[in-house]
């Protein structure tokens, strides 16, 4: 056992210990031409050429306390997303471990509801599935509701999701989700869906989730939000951890790379 | 005590240990058989309310609405009645055919929906699955709760058909309850195995179709098992199979609770022990096996 000299002070809630994360994307393939070979592979359960392997998360190691606020950044298809997905759990780890105090939530506003149900009903449900119960989905339907803002222009919660405009059903999601205290959260983008009130209600909504949680997790292409909500950030490129630090230098030290390489 | 601003701490050498020590646990690691239980009963509400709203919205689209829900079944016994009771003479080696037809088709009907809906229930949620947590069976026990409530709505309408057939309420109608709940459970178990299946190879959902209509030809929806396996024209291994096969249990049973020309000289040999049999071996076996894959669903 390996004791660590401040184990007394620290209070790790995510460790990520050399994690790899690949996932498989069907449907890759021509699609011309190759059905016997796919029944091949299927009675050979080899993997199929239709069927690409993606290997998102390359070796990631980091520790996560109590109380941080950690930003990931990196260009797009670096893998941030899926580091994300990975520590809540919902992408199983291919070597390496995600170890985490209590279960992490995952906020995103990819998280994808019942479209052809009403809003109503995405409000219930989505609260039941994260553990809730009738009586807490009672007490909350109304503050759930008006958070999200989607009867400001009408009895919209009443209708199905797959009328509402991409920003109507982001904010709902996002509303959903944050319903929830979480030990750890882990928020995808939601901070730039919805208008400048949704913002602000949701920056709020965030750091009272942050002083509750132990650990925030953060994936932004707004830079500004990053060193505004964290004190901490990752840099992840091509799946791999480049920098690890106080979240401004390192939102610098990737923004002059991005400059240096666009010269 | 480090500040917000100081460089992050170095990597103790071992990280796992080190974790563990702290006591954390492996994150979307597969609970025990015994705590899965438990979560999937602590989200018995999400999956009612899921079975519910699903059933609801299914006719949202058509003009007609949840009238739907009564008039797929009839429109379904109207046209097996027609192909084999009037096109092929069936009804002539049949006694109350109307009746044994109306209740073969509706109670296959609950086993081949369940079996679909089952396909289903993890490849086409995956946004969900992707997006929440919770205990996955949940979803297949869900779908197969929708057919469940699909089937109490087929059952008025096939006591209205059996009563204009001259077929009275009796009390040996209260057999169908203990008929039906087994063959929900052995349903609700295929289902499962049905869900971790197609969560794996989509494929399964295109051949599906297929197996099930073999299945349901072979299991007397429109025909009588009893009178095939009576004459000396059919082997014994194809007479055994016949009668053990878990849709032609459930039918007959469920037969032989609401008409009365369907007397136990019909019902295979010891039928309710095969009822129950079934019901516990495709019910534990597919929880287990549904479970055995838990963490892995909704990958790639």
């Amino acid at each position: 056992m390996v004791e660590h000299p401040q184990t007394a002070e620290e209070s790790p809630t995510v460790v990520v210990d050399g994690l790899h994360v690949t996932y498989r994307v069907h449907g890759a393939g021509s699609g011309r031409g190759n059905a016997v070979r796919a029944l091949r592979g299927l009675l050979s359960r080899a993997p199929s050429p239709a069927v690409r392997t993606v290997h998102a998360v390359k070796g990631v190691s980091f520790v996560a306390h109590k109380g941080e606020a950690i930003g990931l950044i990196g260009s797009n298809g670096s893998g941030k997303s899926t580091l994300l997905k990975a520590v809540a759990g919902l992408l199983p780890a291919d070597r390496g471990r995600v170890l985490t105090r209590g279960q992490p939530s995952l906020l995103g506003v990819n998280a994808a509801l019942l479209n052809d149900l009403t809003g109503e009903r995405n409000v219930v449900l989505g609260t039941l599935a994260m553990g809730m119960s009738r009586q807490e989905v009672a007490e909350r339907y109304d503050s759930i509701v008006e958070f999200s803002g989607i009867n400001e222009k009408g009895d919209f919660v009443s209708l199905p999701m797959n009328t509402y405009s991409s920003g109507m059903s982001a904010r709902l999601k996002f509303s959903i989700a944050a319903a929830k205290t979480h030990e750890v959260l882990l928020i995808d983008e939601a901070l730039s869906t919805g208008d400048s009130r949704f913002q602000e209600r949701s920056r709020r909504r965030i750091a009272e989730l942050r002083e509750q949680a132990g650990t925030v997790f953060l994936v932004s292409h707004h830079h500004k939000t990053v060193t505004e909500t964290c004190d901490r950030a990752l840099w992840l490129e091509s799946g791999t951890l480049r920098m690890d630090g106080p979240a401004d230098e390192v939102v610098a030290a990737y923004e002059q790379s991005v400059a240096a390489k666009g010269r | 005590m480090a500040t917000s601003t100081a460089p992050p701490r170095p990597l103790p050498p071992d990280l796992t240990a080190y974790a563990l020590a702290h006591g954390l646990t492996v994150s979307g690691a597969r609970p025990g058989l015994r705590q899965y239980v438990h979560q999937l009963w602590s989200r018995r509400h999400f999956v009612a309310a899921f079975a519910t709203a699903r059933l609801t919205a299914q006719y949202s689209g058509a003009r007609l609405g949840q009238l739907w829900q009564v008039l797929t079944p009839l429109l379904n016994a109207a046209v097996y009645y027609f192909v084999f009771g009037e096109l092929m003479h069936t009804k002539d080696d049949v006694s109350d055919f109307v009746p044994f037809l109306v209740t073969g088709v509706f109670v296959w009907s609950f086993t081949q929906s369940t079996l679909m809906a089952g396909a289903r229930a993890i490849s086409g949620n995956l946004g969900l699955v992707r997006a929440l947590h919770f205990p996955r069976a949940a979803l297949p026990v869900s779908y197969a709760l929708q057919q469940l409530q699909q089937l109490l709505i087929s059952l008025g309408v096939l006591a209205a058909v059996l009563v204009c057939c001259g077929q009275l309420p009796r009390p040996s109608w209260l057999l169908v309850v203990p008929a039906l709940a087994l063959q929900t459970l052995f349903n609700t178990g295929v289902a499962l195995v049905l869900a971790r299946l197609a969560a794996r190879t989509p494929d399964l959902a295109q051949l599906l179709p297929f197996l099930l209509r073999t299945w349901m030809y072979t299991s007397g929806v429109m025909w009588s098992v009893a009178q095939l396996v009576r004459g000396d024209s059919v082997p014994g291994v194809v007479r055994v199979l016949l009668e053990c096969n878990p849709a032609a249990v459930y039918i007959a049973l469920v037969r032989y609770a609401l008409i009365d020309s369907y007397g136990t000289a019909q019902l295979p040999a010891h039928v309710w022990a095969l009822a129950a049999a079934w019901a516990l071996v495709a019910g534990a076996g597919g929880f287990v096996h549904f479970w055995r894959a838990e963490e892995r669903y909704g990958r790639g």
